[in-house]
């Protein structure tokens, strides 16, 4: 079905379901039980996961596919929140001129940066699109004051033209929408204490979503993607045997830009304003950990990766010591203390050094990233059943390890 | 031309700072070929010695004097440091308000430490692995770090004042006949170029001049050729670590008077290093010495009101823009060698 083998097609609407059912599954706890903080199930969230796992897709295609460790994705991120905000200034509120902007923009953007920078490899590659990131960064912060807005950053104003939709005379703010249906509307389901929100933003980003991740399965199939895992392993050798591998590095980069442009696009469609902290080099460095936590090359991983360090984001960092009084308050008087005290520099405030640390043991112990680890827990359960079967596994050589998916 | 010069002088503490982040840069790549993410981190972790000292220094006890009272008409409670009551008033101020000098003395043991244990505990484990895992794993580390500081610290900048002989400034103007106060230069930047310049100095000196320094630049030639020697080059390199980690930390703590330090100071740092060494040529001591003075100077240059009404927001891009062009049309940087990091 759609190119893809049977494999694929199962994984893809695996995929597909996990991401319609996302308001469900990220609600399991009722509301008001001890739980509850846990839970992640509203838009906010989930529009994070959709919309930072669209940008970690992106930049896998380029860094686990042909190793190129871009520090500056972030810059394509920004242009395209800028580009979308002002579609919705100038043009109108619906969402798909300021998307379809934001990714075209982002693509000439990449194509620019990526010319240049892709003129060297390794650590030097990697300081060039720094250099270019903090560039706009340093830019938007600046003298582009007047596209930009600054540091304020760049907002809706109530006299700003709309085109398309007309004068504005309801005295607030028009809202961004999708053909009149607004992004920010939802509808709220009570079942068994769980609250289960459907937002409109959401499924719009989950579709969008998918759809890149259709694209990107695809890219990893084919040709074009073999030779981008071919410049991984050995670009030298691909010189040699006479083919100009530029093209394919240049094309995997403006893709993975525009991928970037499109998640900022999106980020502005779910709130109309962009501001340039959005391009500072610490939020590429984010990608970075995304994909490297989740699993550089794999197909899956950048979304996890994505998701996991969201959800650290957003949930763990609001676990304060009230909340870790109430864990541990089984506990006698004195050891809870000494818990609480012990647990607190990690949580709330500190979540950062929880991510810091969980992300170098990813970096030593688990170089494929958490699906990495997946997958060696799965083998060790395959392999205690494999080694029941045969008693005689001197007979049966080990199998070669599978190639990540 | 007064401006000029004054710029020029601007630009010198800055480029000491980055040259000596550079230098430290580069020795851990030449010795090690690690690209080291976390030296940023070094550099705010002795800004933060020097913080330290100067709280440690200043725990006080409390007395209660009764002939005299506070507002509220209690006895008033009169807070004297422990360096005061035990050498006397007037050493013991000196002794506070020498607080960031000081923190060299302090500052040297505990970076060495500090880099023997990340050199050890994690970077050993990372010589075999891609350059893409070294700056992964040492990034990570940097976050960690930081976020060790700001729990301890906060987030906040905290002002560290330097001696108090060295506030005002030098009128550098008089003495080259220009107008007076044309060219005034805060005294503690000029110590921190001299400063600078000595610690540089005394690092080329230890790596040309002694039989250790001799063996290290054959250890950074031809490693396995000195193995084979039957040195054990390895422990040498690990005492290179400590050096640069000690560089690193000597150039925060002196810089603390300049900018208050917080915990991510490291972080901004860190990215300009880079592109110094880059600039500079991966490998190279003197191109990272060179590029780290020429960045700075630039961009104290181009932070001028005549340069800016010419190009506007140059100050913002210059170094970068000059990154990009070197990288361009000088592939190996200003002084880089033949070989190093060319795949």
């Amino acid at each position: 079905m759609l190119g893809l083998n049977k494999k694929d097609t199962k994984f893809l609407l695996i995929v597909v379901a996990l991401t319609m059912f996302t308001p469900i599954i990220l609600q399991p706890f009722a509301e008001g039980t001890g739980l509850a903080q846990f839970n992640a199930g509203y838009p906010d969230l989930m529009q994070r996961f959709a919309i930072f796992g669209i940008f970690a897709i992106g930049f896998n295609i380029l860094f686990g596919l042909t190793g190129y460790l871009s520090f500056g994705h972030a810059a394509f991120l920004g242009v395209g929140s800028y580009s979308a905000v002002w579609m919705f200034k100038l043009l109108s509120m619906n969402v798909i001129p300021g998307i379809l902007l934001a990714v075209a923009t982002s693509g000439v953007f990449a194509l620019l940066i990526g010319y240049v920078s892709l003129r060297r490899s390794g650590i030097y590659f990697s300081i060039l699109t720094l250099a270019f990131a903090q560039m706009s960064f340093n830019l938007a912060y600046s003298v582009l004051t007047p596209i930009t807005n600054g540091e304020t950053g760049l907002q809706l104003a109530l006299d700003d033209p709309r085109i398309l939709d007309g004068v504005n005379n309801s005295g607030s703010l028009p809202v961004t929408n999708i053909f009149g249906l607004a992004m920010n509307s939802s509808t709220q389901i009570e079942v068994l204490g769980r609250v289960w929100t459907f937002n409109v933003g959401y499924y719009f980003c989950a579709i969008i979503a998918i759809l890149a991740f259709y694209l990107s399965l695809r890219i990893f199939r084919s040709p074009f993607g073999m030779m981008l895992r071919a410049v991984k392993s050995n670009q030298q050798r691909m010189n040699y045997t006479g083919l100009n591998s530029r093209p394919y590095t240049l094309a995997a980069f403006v893709i993975s830009g525009m991928y970037a442009g499109l998640a900022g696009g999106l980020l502005a469609s779910m709130d109309p304003l962009a501001g340039a902290e959005r391009m500072q080099w610490t939020a590429s460095g984010e990608v970075v950990l995304m994909t490297i936590l989740g699993g550089a090359g794999t197909l899956m991983g950048p979304v996890l990766g994505a998701g996991f360090i969201k959800y650290f984001e957003n949930i763990f960092s609001k676990i304060n010591d009230t909340v870790l009084h109430g864990w541990f308050s089984f506990m006698p008087d004195g050891l809870e203390d000494l818990l609480v005290v012990l647990v607190h520099p990690f949580v709330g405030k500190g979540w950062h050094l929880t991510l810091g640390i969980l992300f170098m043991l990813v970096v030593v112990f688990l170089p494929g990233g958490l699906i990495e680890g997946g997958q060696r827990i799965a083998a060790l359960f395959k392999r205690k059943r494999s080694d029941d079967d045969n008693l005689d596994p001197e007979h049966h050589p080990k199998q070669t390890p599978h190639v990540a998916e | 031309m007064d401006a000029i010069l004054l710029q020029i002088l601007n630009g010198l503490d800055k480029g000491s700072a980055y040259a000596l982040i550079a230098l430290g840069l580069t020795l851990i790549f030449g010795t090690l070929g690690v690209v080291n993410f976390a030296h940023g981190a070094l550099f705010m972790i002795g800004a933060f010695c020097a913080v330290t000292l100067q709280r440690i220094l200043s725990l006080s006890f409390e007395t209660i004097d009764e002939s005299r009272t506070d507002f509220l008409g209690n006895p008033l409670k009169v807070e004297t440091p422990y360096v005061e009551a035990w050498f006397g008033p007037d050493v013991g101020m000196a002794i506070i308000d020498w607080s960031v000098p000081l923190a060299i003395f302090f500052a040297i043991p505990v970076m060495i430490t500090i880099g023997f244990i990340m050199e050890r505990g994690l970077i050993k484990h990372f010589y075999k692995r891609p350059h893409a895992d070294q700056i992964l794993v040492t990034f990570g580390l940097a976050i960690v770090l930081q976020e060790i500081v700001k729990y301890f610290f906060g987030a906040n900048p905290i002002p560290t004042p330097a001696p108090d002989v060295f506030r005002g400034s030098f009128d550098f103007g008089v003495l080259l006949g220009f107008d007076p106060y044309a060219i005034a230069y805060p005294y503690w930047r000029l110590v921190y170029f001299f400063f600078s310049v000595t610690i540089i100095g005394a690092v080329f000196a230890f790596l040309q001049f002694t039989t250790f320094g001799m063996v290290v630049r054959a250890g950074m030639a031809d490693r396995e050729t000195v193995g084979l020697l039957g040195i054990n080059i390895d422990r040498r390199f690990t005492i290179m670590f400590g050096i640069a980690a000690a560089v690193a930390g000597l150039a925060g703590v002196m810089y603390a008077p300049i900018n208050s330090p917080n915990y991510h100071m490291g972080m901004d740092f860190l990215v300009l290093s880079f592109v110094v060494v880059v600039v500079g040529g991966m490998g190279s001591l003197p191109g990272a010495v060179l590029a780290g003075f020429m960045l700075g100077i630039l961009e104290s240059i181009s932070s001028m009101n005549e340069v800016k009404a010419i190009f506007p927001g140059i100050d913002q891009i210059i170094i970068y823009l000059v990154a990009i062009l070197i990288l361009l049309t000088r592939p190996r940087g200003l002084m880089g060698r033949k070989g190093v990091m060319e795949d």
